[in-house]
């Protein structure tokens, strides 16, 4: 048995128990040393497994050798191998920009992040509805811990809004899961498939209130519109590399609909089929107005950010409704830019932040940055490719989100709401940018220029933003054959259920 | 029996619902357990109610679904942790912003009930 697809979850969990026993817990320097040896192996297995998943079909783990579906799965297929790589990335590079200083204010920073990410693979990975609570719950708590790191009135603050919503939003979780184990039975997610297209009567209704009851917490976790108030002024607070690490929780929630309703109540769900599109549809679009106007109206470069997460996860929301092949695609495309652009953009604020003194990433004149010149390339860069000019990534991924809509009415009302948000992000960033970097009072302050590591962490971030673009041929025949096995999944789920041959 | 169940369940989310919307952390964190409880016996009656069934396995008698109880001892286990969280976290907060209100800072009472303030922040 290929035992692989566990080692993403096992790897950051013993580095994280590894990371709180004496031989590296005792100095920092071992800590840094420590974490970032365990993120660089952690991103040789995530390539690893995106180089199996990549030679076609999907690979199944059952835990313990428990078979499906009794027994609790993991299931690797080509979207949760890209995400877990994405993680894996973004983890080594939040970890090097916060070896750079940011790890000195609060305790046990590395051994979280490790768990953070233990919880992310693992919700990328299940295949089990249940254990994707868990896996929730593990994520959680330890970005509850993680959104407090450093201290301070206004982590406490945020933090309390932050982890009572989660809290409802896990009872309510629970009550979905609840609620669909009573109507089909089963909790493995395939099986679940299968079963919901035979239901009738009140069970099949029991099954779209336990449907619309998860579409509901995806929706908190992924910050869809009424649920996003949360999402600003949580990454507003938090340290750069935390919410640099946080740029992947959104694509969580978006994972989980198209894992979860996807499978469930895909194309072949007889009465239950695509269930939740009309609501994404309607949504994603206001998503899209309300983080392009809390773009635009932004106080600081960090909330202009948060805003602009708000209306990635906007753009994804409206290609998981048109729900074609090519949209799907679209989405697995646009979710790895804009994660790793907004991922660049929180580092850069935060940089930005730390030079600037007492003004801040606040909008306002204050004096000059010690290396203006630096950070402004960088922020250009990102900024560019969240907005999605060409030649950059995010181009590309807006373009193929445009290009998938086919029917005249999504194409007026998604052009058009989509293309006006992408001004509104241009309209903010040349006001953040203009004012932060040339409208300076007073000569350069005295402060030291940053850390070198920092500035790798955010050259790596921000290359993939031309990568993406450069290899823009292979990894859109990636993200085409991932939207292609999801359907393919969708479809024919018995496929993921041992003994109908593999 | 399920019309109990089913009352009890709907009496505990209705008063947590009610608690979780109060603006202090205290009332917010029991109607969070409210709804920890109402959610646990919910997952618990989810695989069906069997009275008078056998305790683990016994020959001639109706075993209830085994399943809801392994995934209602991980809810448990996982809702008593986060609670602690919270109660820890509020006790911090009320430590840091010197109120116990979940926006940091009470809401001013009008001054002058019968005429409303506009554009006083």
């Amino acid at each position: 048995m290929n035992h692989l697809p566990a080692l993403p979850i096992l790897l950051p969990m013993l580095a994280g128990v590894l990371l709180l026993l004496p031989p590296l817990t005792t100095t920092l320097d071992r800590q840094r040393l420590g974490s970032l040896i365990l993120a660089g192996v952690n991103v040789l297995v995530a390539i690893l497994l995106l180089v199996q998943s990549n030679e076609g079909g999907f690979h199944l783990y059952a835990l313990g050798d428990w078979q499906p579906p009794f027994g609790i799965v993991l299931l690797l297929d080509r979207l949760s191998a890209l995400l877990v790589f994405v993680t894996a990335v973004l983890l080594f590079a939040a970890l090097l920009y916060a070896s750079a200083g940011e790890d000195r204010t609060g305790p046990y920073f590395y051994p979280l992040m490790m768990f953070q990410v233990m919880g992310i693979n693992g919700a990328f990975l299940t295949g089990d509805l249940f254990n994707l609570f868990v896996f929730f719950e593990i994520l959680l708590i330890a970005s509850y811990s993680l959104l407090i790191h450093g201290g301070g009135k206004h982590k406490t603050q945020a933090s309390v809004h932050y982890v009572l919503l989660n809290l409802v939003g896990s009872s309510v979780f629970l009550f979905g899961i609840a609620i669909l184990y009573g109507a089909v039975g089963s909790l493995n997610m395939a099986d679940m498939a299968l079963r919901i297209r035979e239901l009738e009567g009140t069970n099949l209704r029991l099954a779209e209130v336990g449907g619309m009851l998860l579409m509901v917490v995806f929706g908190l976790k992924a910050a869809m519109l009424p649920l996003q108030f949360w999402l600003p002024r949580t990454y507003t607070v938090a340290v750069g590399p935390v919410a640099a690490l946080f740029a992947i929780m959104t694509k969580i929630g978006v994972y989980s609909m198209i894992r979860v309703h996807g499978m469930l109540f895909g194309d072949d769900a007889g009465e239950l089929a695509g269930m939740i599109l009309p609501w994404l549809w309607a949504l994603g679009l206001l998503t899209l107005i309300i983080g392009a106007i809390g773009a635009i109206s932004s106080p600081s470069l960090k909330r202009t950010t948060g805003h602009l997460v708000i209306v990635s996860v906007g753009t994804l929301l409206i290609a998981l409704a048109v729900n074609s092949e090519q949209s799907i695609s679209a989405a697995v495309y646009y979710a790895v830019h804009s994660t790793f652009a907004a991922a660049a953009l929180f580092l850069i604020a935060d940089l930005i932040a730390e030079q600037r003194g007492k003004t801040y990433d606040r909008i306002v004149r204050s004096r000059a940055l010690a290396q203006p010149v630096a950070i402004g390339i960088a922020f250009f860069i990102a900024a560019l490719s969240l907005i999605g000019m060409p030649p950059l990534s995010g181009f590309i991924g807006k373009l193929m989100v445009l290009a998938s809509m086919e029917s005249t009415s999504q194409m007026g009302w998604g052009w058009s709401v989509l293309l006006l948000s992408s001004l509104a992000a241009l309209v903010a960033f040349s006001r953040a940018g203009s004012t932060l970097f040339w409208r300076t009072s007073g000569e350069s302050t005295d402060r030291k220029p940053a850390e070198p590591a920092k500035f790798v962490a955010i050259w790596l971030l921000l290359a993939a933003a031309p990568l993406m673009s450069l290899f823009a041929g292979p990894v859109v025949d990636f993200s085409n054959a991932t939207a292609l096995q999801l359907f393919d999944l969708s479809s024919n789920p018995a496929l993921l259920l041992p003994g109908s041959g593999e | 029996m399920e019309m109990l169940v089913a009352f009890i369940i709907g009496v505990l989310t209705t008063c947590g619902v009610f608690l979780v919307l109060r603006g202090r952390t205290f009332p917010v964190v029991v109607g969070l357990t409210l709804l920890g409880y109402a959610v646990n016996l919910f997952i618990f009656a989810s695989g069906g109610l069997v009275l008078d069934g056998a305790a683990v396995l016994k020959q001639g008698l109706e075993i209830p679904d085994p399943l809801p109880q392994a995934l209602v001892l991980t809810a448990i286990v996982i809702g008593f942790a986060m609670i602690a969280f919270a109660v820890i976290l509020a006790m911090r907060a009320r430590a840091d912003l010197g109120n116990d209100h979940v926006d940091g800072q009470l809401p001013e009472p009008p001054k002058n009930p019968r005429r409303t303030v506009v554009g006083k922040l």
